[in-house]
């Protein structure tokens, strides 16, 4: 007998007998403004919020945020950058990037959180191997809690989807807390509204 | 099998004073955190209802569940094996390696490769695993299992953690600060990332509904081992099922909570399909859980969510170190796991409780921990696997120790925070993690009368 049929034949044997499934409310009352809300807990877990881009150069406000940055890869329309992401054959090749560039599909602001998956960063180690993000997030974008963020199609639909929520961090030696512990040493998320199509 | 002496083995955790001190401040710091969530969600209670709700229902229904999830994901382009226990899904592993060339496998912490013991496994077949959690990654580097199953190296200090990098990854060893350690790790951790063939984790959330595995992170080192190598693999315990993406909400908003103190972890991933050109390879491991799941008394432990709350709020677990538990899992939620993989083996550890009942309190799903310790301690009494000293030592705390209903009654489901318990129930003279303070035993003050004397003062 395969190892599949053992298992599944000792769970039907075993499993307790039946219990309902609950329904799941949104807990949606009262929420706080989201932007607002999005804005503090962002900070909370360590992630930067950008000054307004009112004249619309994001490539100007991504070099003021990261001077030093030789390499920057921008998956946006937005931000130009001097890495092109189509030139990617591997993810390692974006082991030089200093700075990627993403817009996140949503945010959340129970957490702070933005939603990235392979549609926003064409290629997935973007987020991970890059030394610093800059995430671009349109405010009507930001959902209340986590029950509206998993109740949205995105996550039936993609390969891969992350809620990133600031910067890489860690605080396993003595509870110090340490941002860029194998990801990304900082997260900036920056206020621009989807251009209108 | 050797029966692990807990109270020993703590007592070579307690000689190392600093070492203990900064650990019960540490974990009891992280429990603090954890209130301070907990009050800033006005609905956790309803959450942890659901949870346990969801669990339960999940649970009851865990085969439909496993065929739901296994078609979903196949549909999704993964391949997915199955391991009835640790030897199977080591070798099951080992083969997707060994077909693939695979040198270097980077591998994200998972509580359930370190109960099969797969590194040693692959290690002995020319294998290198690279843990790339920090935390793990000291463990890894000392040649020690973990100490908790979400801050791994928790029971040590900067300066063990400067050692252990000087003499493995060759660092300055007059150099304990934390930043510089970790980016030790980082720099030294990177090119195996890059030159990984593989990469692994574990799955805190299996989706039935997408065939998605879920991994909570903090330190992106799961993604960059999901996203970076071409063959990912992710090896899941099968309790880990749950029906729809909209549940995870409820898990997710406790998760980190629970655990850490905060609202989230950095990255909560939803891996579904296999990157282009790539493959991914989900191991559904039972390993006794099945068996588990028939245990009347014990089957609801199959929902823990192994946030590590119950471990942060235990006293003795906080005095005593992880280590000195023996087994993979440690603290409340090891006390009532490790007896069902050997009983003989691990028939100190339901001794090593108050049953303060501070766990069940914490518990996001609502697991009766402090129940299950009893339980236990009654089924080995039943087994004659009562150790001489254990009985003496039950005799003397008496009735308030062996029976949770006296604690119950007092403590009720308040929740509320002990951060020191009375001493004549924590310090008896049979108990290692005392001796140190050792107190004489003179219960001329009843648990009782010591609660109402004491609660809402911490
Ligand atoms: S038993 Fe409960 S509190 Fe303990 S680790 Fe599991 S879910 Fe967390």
């Amino acid at each position: 007998m395969s190892s599949r049929k053992m298992i599944l034949d000792a769970v039907s044997r075993n499993q307790p007998s039946a219990a309902s499934l609950p329904e799941v409310p949104a807990f949606d009352r009262d929420l706080p403004p989201p932007w607002q809300q999005f804005q503090e807990r962002l900070a909370g877990m360590g992630g930067k919020f950008a000054r307004p881009v009112p004249d619309g150069n994001f490539d100007a406000l991504v070099r003021e945020l990261h001077p030093d940055a030789n390499i920057i890869c921008s998956a946006t329309p937005e931000v130009t950058g001097n890495r092109d992401l189509s030139d990617v054959r591997e993810p390692k090749d974006l082991d030089d990037v200093d700075v990627g560039v993403v817009r996140a599909a949503f945010g959340i602001a129970e957490t702070g959180s933005v939603y990235l998956s392979e549609m926003e960063f064409g290629v997935n180690a973007l987020g991970f191997l890059s030394q610093h993000l800059v995430v671009l997030l349109d405010p009507t974008d930001v959902v209340g809690n986590l029950h509206h963020a998993y109740r949205r199609r995105e996550f039936a639909d993609a390969a891969y989807a992350v809620l990133m929520t600031g910067p890489s961090a860690t605080a396993d030696i003595e509870g110090v807390l340490i941002h860029g512990a194998q990801g990304v040493r900082s997260l900036t998320v920056v206020e621009a509204p989807r251009p209108s199509v | 099998m050797k029966r692990i002496d807990h109270a020993e083995a703590s007592s070579f955790f307690i000689a190392e004073k600093e070492n203990e001190a900064f650990h019960d401040k540490r974990l009891w710091d992280l429990r603090q955190k954890r209130d301070h969530q907990r009050d800033d969600v006005p609905e956790w209670n309803e959450l942890r209802e659901l949870a346990s709700a969801i669990k339960e229902h999940t649970l009851s229904h865990l085969s439909d569940y496993l065929e739901q999830f296994e078609d979903n994901a196949k549909k999704n382009g993964a391949h997915v094996h199955w391991a009835l226990d640790a030897e199977e899904h080591n070798r099951i592993v080992h083969e997707i390696l060994a077909d693939h060339g695979v040198n270097t496998l980077v591998k994200s912490k998972s509580m359930l490769t370190e109960e099969c013991e797969l590194r040693p496994y692959l290690a002995r077949r020319g294998i290198d695993v690279i843990e790339t959690d920090l935390g793990e990654r000291i463990q890894q580097l000392d040649d020690e299992p973990p100490s908790h199953i979400v801050v791994p190296a928790v029971h040590k200090l900067r300066g063990n953690v400067a050692d252990v990098f000087a003499r493995t990854l060759g660092s300055d060893p007059d150099n304990d600060d934390p930043h510089y350690l970790s980016e030790q790790a980082r720099v030294t951790t990177r090119p195996y990332f890059l030159a990984a063939e593989a990469g692994m984790t574990g799955g805190n959330f299996a989706v039935a509904e997408t065939g998605a595995v879920v991994v909570c992170t903090n330190e992106g080192n799961a993604d960059l081992s999901a996203t970076v190598p071409p063959l990912q693999l992710a090896s899941v315990g099968i309790e880990k099922i749950i029906p729809r993406t909209e549940h995870l909400a409820v898990f997710v908003r406790m998760l980190s909570r629970s655990a850490v103190g905060s609202p989230i972890t950095q990255y909560t991933s939803h891996y579904r399909k296999p990157k282009d050109g790539g493959e991914l390879h989900i191991v559904l491991v039972d390993n006794g859980r099945s068996e588990r799941l028939g245990m009347e008394d014990f089957w609801t432990s199959l929902k823990c969510i192994r946030c590590g709350a119950c471990m942060n709020t235990c006293p003795v677990y906080r005095r005593s170190g992880g280590l000195s538990y023996g087994g993979v899992y440690s603290g409340p939620i090891g006390i009532i796991l490790n007896p069902t993989y050997d009983l003989r083996k691990y028939s100190n550890l339901p001794f090593a409780s108050t049953l303060n009942g501070s766990c069940t309190n914490v518990c996001p799903v609502k697991i009766n921990i402090h129940e299950q310790i009893y339980q236990w301690r009654r089924i080995l009494s039943e087994h004659n696997q009562l150790p001489f000293v254990k009985k003496a030592a039950m005799k003397v705390t008496g009735k308030v120790l062996a029976d949770p209903k006296a604690y119950r009654r007092t403590i009720a489901a308040t929740d509320v925070a002990m951060e020191h318990l009375p001493r004549f129930l924590l310090y008896t003279r049979f108990n290692a993690w005392g001796k140190q303070r050792e107190v004489p035993v003179t219960p001329d003050q009843t648990f009782h009368a010591w609660y109402l004397k004491n609660r809402g003062t911490s």
